[in-house]
């Protein structure tokens, strides 16, 4: 409509927030483009949360600042609060009330006026399969029928941008997709999604990815160009003694990281490191295990162990584990 | 954030205000509060908090074993105040029955009782009172300053100025002219009760939705504080004047308590202690981080309410300190509003200070509770 609409949806700069001593996000520069669903990953604690909070003018920012939808958070944040749409981690919505009452209520709150309301309840009912339960009280519903009630009430006003907070926890595999779709839906018509995560695959269906640590920004970009450009050679180690591989492996000082998926160990080795192959094969030769070994390419989840461990190497020193 | 100010929206007010509502009919034992609450406690007040003192069990030393000082006795009886119940040879024994706690008075008789009732100088008769009881002995102390003389003194001249010293001394009691505690009680109770129930509803109004997690998502909309607040306050304006209907009607069958003044003057001053108690609800809801603080804050509010607003002790006995303190209590300003419009038939306008006074309290606490929420969970 108007040219801030080509500006990034989320834009902070060395975005802080202390709690006392403890620094729960640290100096977060990033540029989030509209119309798409970007990710927050990373472990419990590594900040998500805050930085969410902050960008919804939840939490003041202890330094720096956040421009969301053209608008500075620290100024505006309730002119942009009726722009943008919240889901916490928490189920927040009333359990003593209906699903329908709860829809009502946050529409009225929203300042919705009673017949676009009406109107747009009807629609969400349909769009997420809550019509048969529109009487029924939230505290008693399962974990994906309060999230699609949560996620309802969150654009129930179509705003321009949608905040989720660990969207997904509470929830089985099924729904999970269900609810998957239902954000590609609403990013495809022009809802810029920002959703904090911890599972992987899930991370892998954003369009960008910020991997956070710590309270830090240690990767950001789409994830295939993410994996693409790791910082790492990947080996995988096969076989049913595999386990027993992991600590010999780890001990390598040019093994970046050592992870295991089911029976499989994937090694993650420096760039630099001279003739990996060989010193993989020749460690565990030594430590008695005969396993295969082959190069593969790099996953999501090593990215993760990468941008998360070479946070940890800069504050325990080179080489530090 | 003071970028912008918008009027209230009434449409988010009445949102706040049907939630709540729906919320308060959902939960069985809150909703059977509202009307159980004010009953059993108008009971319990009722009953149990009785000024008349009856029946004190009283043991007697009559040393003159006259007709006279039957005479006597038997008025003392007849003023219900005292039970005679056992005689004693001396006041040996008199002071040990008292001390025991098997009698709360005794009464001695001296062997010249006929000749100190024509003198009237000297005390006709003693009586002795077990002081550790507050109560009893101001009671028994009126009873010592009873005309007594009266009829025995009729016979001679001096006998006749004493009758009229007498008159002189008698107490009308206006308004209660039984003095039953009821009517004096009954509508202070109004006070009592709605400043229990009312603190308590809305001092667990914020800090529940925060408990709950649903402050996050609510401090996420475009509500404002004081729609937040203004909703939140409403329903339990109607749950109070409900209560004080329940507390009137409950009085006016058991208690026989009338009502002198106007009912619309009655509703209005009830409304008004409403909003001001709700008020300092909302204002302990936003000190309190959890529910269980804000209602230990709630009866931090309600011990001063009822000991210092008059209810319990007289206001003007108390050190200024303390009545200091009672001005600002709206129970203090309620009682005389109750009083003067229940028993002696005011108006709104002859209590116009306590009026306005509780209209300050209203208006300083909501813009407090205001002030104090913030639309940000740091």
């Amino acid at each position: 409509m108007n040219a801030s609409d080509t500006s990034p949806a989320i834009e902070t700069r060395g975005l802080t927030r202390r709690f006392g001593q403890a620094t729960a996000v640290d100096g977060i520069d990033l540029a989030i483009p509209r119309g798409r669903i970007y990710g927050f990953l990373g472990p419990n604690g590594s900040g998500k949360s805050t930085t969410l909070r902050m960008i919804c003018g939840l939490l003041r920012p202890t330094s720096g600042s956040a421009r969301v939808l053209g608008r500075d958070v620290a100024r505006d944040a309730e002119a942009i609060r009726r722009r943008l749409g919240y889901m916490p981690q928490r189920f927040s919505l009333w359990d003593d009330l209906t699903v329908l009452e709860n829809l009502r209520f946050m529409a009225q709150a929203q300042g919705l006026a009673r017949p676009a309301a009406a109107r747009r309840i009807d629609a969400l009912l349909d769009d997420h399969a809550l019509r048969a339960r529109a009487s029924q009280r939230a505290g008693t519903m399962s974990g994906g029928q309060r999230q699609r009630l949560a996620l309802a009430a969150a654009t129930l006003h179509e705003p321009e941008l949608l905040l989720l907070d660990e969207p997904t926890s509470a929830v089985d595999p099924q729904s999970r997709r269900d609810f998957w779709e239902r954000l590609f839906a609403l990013a495809h018509g022009g809802t810029t999604v920002l959703v904090s995560t911890h599972y992987m695959d899930e991370a892998e269906r954003c369009h960008g990815l910020a991997i956070l640590a710590e309270g830090r920004l240690v990767a950001e970009g789409p994830p295939r160009r993410l994996i693409e450009q790791v910082d790492a050679v990947v080996f995988e180690v096969e076989g049913e003694a595999s386990a027993a591989a992991q600590r010999p492996l780890a001990g390598l000082d040019w093994v970046l990281g050592v992870a295991q998926l089911g029976t499989r160990l994937h090694v993650l080795a420096a760039r630099d490191a001279p003739e990996p192959l060989a010193g993989i094969r020749a460690r565990l030769a030594d430590a008695g295990l005969a396993l295969e070994v082959v190069p593969t390419p790099a996953t999501l989840e090593d990215v993760f162990v990468i941008a998360t461990r070479t946070r940890v190497a800069t504050t325990a020193g080179p080489h530090g584990r | 954030m003071a970028a912008e100010r918008r009027t209230p929206s009434l449409r988010r007010i009445a949102a706040v205000a049907t939630k709540e509502v729906r919320q308060l009919a959902r939960d069985r034992l809150t909703g059977g509060m509202v009307l159980g609450l004010p009953v059993v406690q108008m009971l319990l007040f009722g009953y149990a908090i009785n000024f008349d003192v009856r029946g004190l069990d009283t043991a007697v030393l009559d040393q003159a074993s006259s007709s006279v000082s039957r005479q006597l006795l038997d008025e003392l009886q007849a003023t219900q105040v005292l039970q005679l119940v056992e005689r004693v040879g001396s006041e040996r024994e008199l002071e040990s029955r008292l001390r025991e706690g098997r009698v709360a008075v005794g009464v001695v008789v001296p062997p010249d009782v006929e000749r100190r009732l024509q003198e009237s100088t000297r005390p006709v008769a003693q009586l002795l009172v077990d002081g550790s009881q507050p109560t009893l002995s101001s009671v028994v102390g009126t009873l010592g300053a009873m005309p007594l003389l009266l009829r025995h003194g009729a016979r001679g001249e001096r006998g006749e100025r004493g009758r009229e010293a007498a008159r002189r001394l008698e107490v009308r009691t206006l308004y209660n002219p039984e003095k039953r505690t009821a009517v004096q009680i009954v509508p202070a109770l109004i006070g009592v009760i709605l400043s229990m129930t009312m603190v308590l509803f809305t001092a667990g109004a914020i800090v529940r939705e925060r408990e709950r997690g649903n402050l996050e998502l609510l401090i996420a909309t475009p509500l404002t504080p004081l729609e937040l607040m203004v909703g939140k306050l409403l329903p339990f304006v109607v749950v109070g004047l409900v209560q004080a209907s329940v507390i009137l009607l409950v009085g006016h069958l058991l208690f026989r308590v009338p009502v002198a003044g106007r009912f619309v003057d009655l509703y209005l001053a009830s409304l008004l202690f409403i909003a001001a108690t709700l008020s300092l609800g909302l204002f302990v809801s936003t000190l309190a981080q959890t529910q269980f603080q804000a209602f230990q804050l709630a009866f931090l509010t309600m011990l001063p309410s009822i000991l210092l607003s008059g209810f319990m002790f007289p206001f003007e006995g108390m050190p200024v300190v303390a009545q200091r303190l009672a001005e600002i209590l709206p129970l203090t300003h309620f009682n005389v509003m109750i009083r003067g419009i229940v028993l002696r038939g005011a108006t709104l306008g002859d209590v116009w200070p306590q009026v306005a006074k509780l209209a300050a309290f209203f208006a300083i606490m909501m813009i407090v509770a205001v002030a104090r929420f913030r639309k940000r969970l740091d």
